[in-house]
């Protein structure tokens, strides 16, 4: 046992070690590709475009990244399937069609960095995934019935997709700024986005932490985790929340970035076998260490252009998850 | 009520969907012992363990030392009673988790939330591990363990819960036959300390060498007595449609499938 303890524990630490070597990194890749931290220091503009921009913006995807990741280990638990993500409730396409109606509206651009304008979108956005999750758990009646569940989340999905796309064909515009938001983006995420994200991250994670035993109890199948005497109905409802609350905040913030919710957790697992309390905590470090990497690329890549990071990360979390299929099938499993 | 019935089953009706699988069971599970429940594919053993178990809603009562199930927090149920289901790995979900963290669920019950494993849960979950000799793949995870010796782990995870009450579905499903007599005598010892022991089993000759034996059929129980009496072998030999034949051989009943 203590080999798998010191696993994690060493998984942990290279993680955040990571994280925080890209942080440098990011905070001295800009639109003129790399340049010296140390040399910005005495130029006031330099120094206030890190601070202000590349800064908030690398940590900014380090934790929508950690939101997806967190998400996504609390999804593929508590619907006991390795290939669930955390927009399986819905949420992805509440949160544009939150936005969609927000730009349809009050005709705001998603370009502008004012702070008000920021709020009313992210806001939308934030919204809309929750409303879809509780209108996904109406159509279930509940938590109680994971496939039912799975399964109004399917139908959740497609329909308010329909109205989104229905809304934006309305006007250019929105068509225009909603393509932006569905690419996902870290590009102006500012230090008030950061709180938001770092704030609800920190309450979902605790919470994520403190069912996890039940994620546990699941894995062996509902008919045993009720044997175990756990309150499953209480529980799974309080998970259904955190899935929600991670995806909607970094949904908001950051659009619909692809994948990094599904791998960070299958990343994880692939080093070290362990309990959900630590690939919670794990997942949340992993995921959050994807997209960091993956703003960094989309940014480094073709600068002084900047590629969208949901693009990126689709073809990265694609390509990964062909190559885990390709392992599965070799071995005789899937 | 008798003082000494373990489980007590009074008019227990339940339901899988829309269709009614146990018609008003009638049921006594006495202390200290090992009783067998058998029956043919579908006489709804499985549903009556959830039930005994309370793990499905049900009409009529279900007493736990004279105590309504019902009426229990599932903590105090769970402390009491463990429950082992059929072909329990969750479908493959489990893989994942150590051979020891799946043992270690069995102490759940015991635990105060989030706090780490006691001295003691240490030492039950390393009993258990031993007792169905899976102690050596503790560090390994249940994905890459054979069907057999998943059930085993699964089985020290029942055990796991020092339970005084122990209900098993099939615990013998995948196991070789050296592991099923390793399983008779764990389940001899349980006994032996004064534990109840319920089991459903369709291995015939295992199930015989229960103290009683409970025969299912079409959701009715149709017999309950000691195994070695006649009227059982007979209600045996009924459900199964008279398709086996009870010998005694070498100091044991087998049935024999003809």
């Amino acid at each position: 046992m203590k080999s798998q303890h010191r696993r994690a524990m060493v998984l942990g630490i290279v993680l955040m070690v990571l994280a925080m070597a890209l942080l440098v990194l990011g905070a001295g890749i800009g639109s003129t590709g790399f340049e010296n931290l140390l040399a910005a220091s005495d130029d006031p503009v330099a120094l206030q475009i890190v601070r202000d921009i590349r800064l908030p913006r690398t940590l900014g995807a380090w934790l929508a990244g950690a939101l997806l990741g967190l998400a996504g280990a609390v999804a593929q638990g508590l619907f006991r399937n390795p290939l669930a993500d955390p927009y399986l409730l819905g949420s992805a396409s509440g949160a544009s069609l939150g936005v969609a109606v927000a730009l349809w509206l009050f005709g705001m651009s998603p370009t502008s960095t004012q702070w008000v304008v920021r709020l009313g979108l992210t806001g939308a956005a934030f919204l809309g995934a929750v409303l879809a999750v509780l209108l996904t758990l109406l159509l279930a009646r509940g938590v109680q019935q994971t496939l039912r569940l799975l399964l109004a989340g399917v139908i959740v999905g497609v329909v308010l997709g329909a109205a989104k796309d229905l809304l934006t064909l309305t006007s250019t515009d929105v068509l225009q700024a909603i393509q932006g938001f569905m690419l996902g983006s870290t590009g102006l995420v500012g230090w008030s986005a950061c709180s938001v994200m770092g704030g609800l991250g920190a309450v979902c994670l605790l919470l994520a932490w403190v069912l996890a035993p039940v994620l546990d109890g699941l894995a062996l199948g509902e008919a045993t985790a009720a044997s175990l005497g756990l309150p499953l109905g209480a529980m799974r409802a309080a998970l259904v929340a955190v899935l929600a609350l991670a995806t909607g905040a970094a949904v908001a913030q950051t659009g619909l970035i692809a994948f990094v919710g599904l791998a960070a957790p299958h990343l994880v697992r692939s080093a070290v076998k362990t309990t959900h309390a630590r690939l919670i905590v794990l997942s949340t470090a992993m995921g959050g260490l994807l997209l960091m990497a993956a703003d960094l690329l989309a940014r480094w890549l073709v600068a002084p252009q900047e590629l969208p990071v949901g693009v990126l990360t689709a073809v990265l979390g694609g390509s990964y998850l062909l190559w885990l299929m390709h392992r599965r099938s070799a071995r005789g499993g899937m | 009520m008798s003082a000494s019935a373990a489980l007590e089953a009074r008019g227990v009706i339940a339901r899988l969907g829309l269709a009614e699988v146990l018609h008003g069971i009638d049921l006594s599970i006495a202390t200290g012992r090992w009783t067998s429940i058998v029956g043919p594919n579908g006489a709804g053993k499985s549903t009556l363990l959830k039930v005994l178990a309370g793990l499905l809603a049900h009409g009529g009562e279900v007493r736990l030392h004279g105590q309504r199930l019902d009426e229990l927090s599932g903590r105090a149920r769970a402390q009491r009673l463990s429950w082992l289901g059929q072909g329990g790995a969750g479908e493959g979900s489990a893989d994942d988790l150590m051979v020891y963290d799946v043992a270690m669920l069995g102490r759940l019950p015991h635990q105060r939330w989030l706090a780490a494993p006691s001295d003691a849960d240490h030492a039950a979950v390393e009993r258990a591990l031993r007792s169905t000799q899976a102690w050596e793949w503790r560090d390994r995870p249940l994905g890459q363990l054979s069907g057999g010796e998943r059930q085993r782990v699964l089985l020290a995870r029942a055990l796991a819960v020092e339970a005084d009450l122990l209900l098993m579905d099939e615990p013998l499903a995948n196991l070789d036959p050296p592991h099923q007599a390793d399983w008779m005598r764990t389940v001899r010892a349980l006994v032996a300390d004064g534990k109840t022991v319920v089991s459903v089993l369709h291995e015939l000759n295992v199930a015989l060498a229960a103290d009683t034996m409970v025969v299912m059929a079409a959701g009715r129980v149709t017999h309950q007595g000691a195994c070695g009496d006649g009227a059982t072998h007979r209600a045996l030999e009924t459900v199964f449609d008279h398709r086996v034949a009870l010998h005694y051989v070498a100091g044991q009943w087998l049935a024999v499938p003809h």
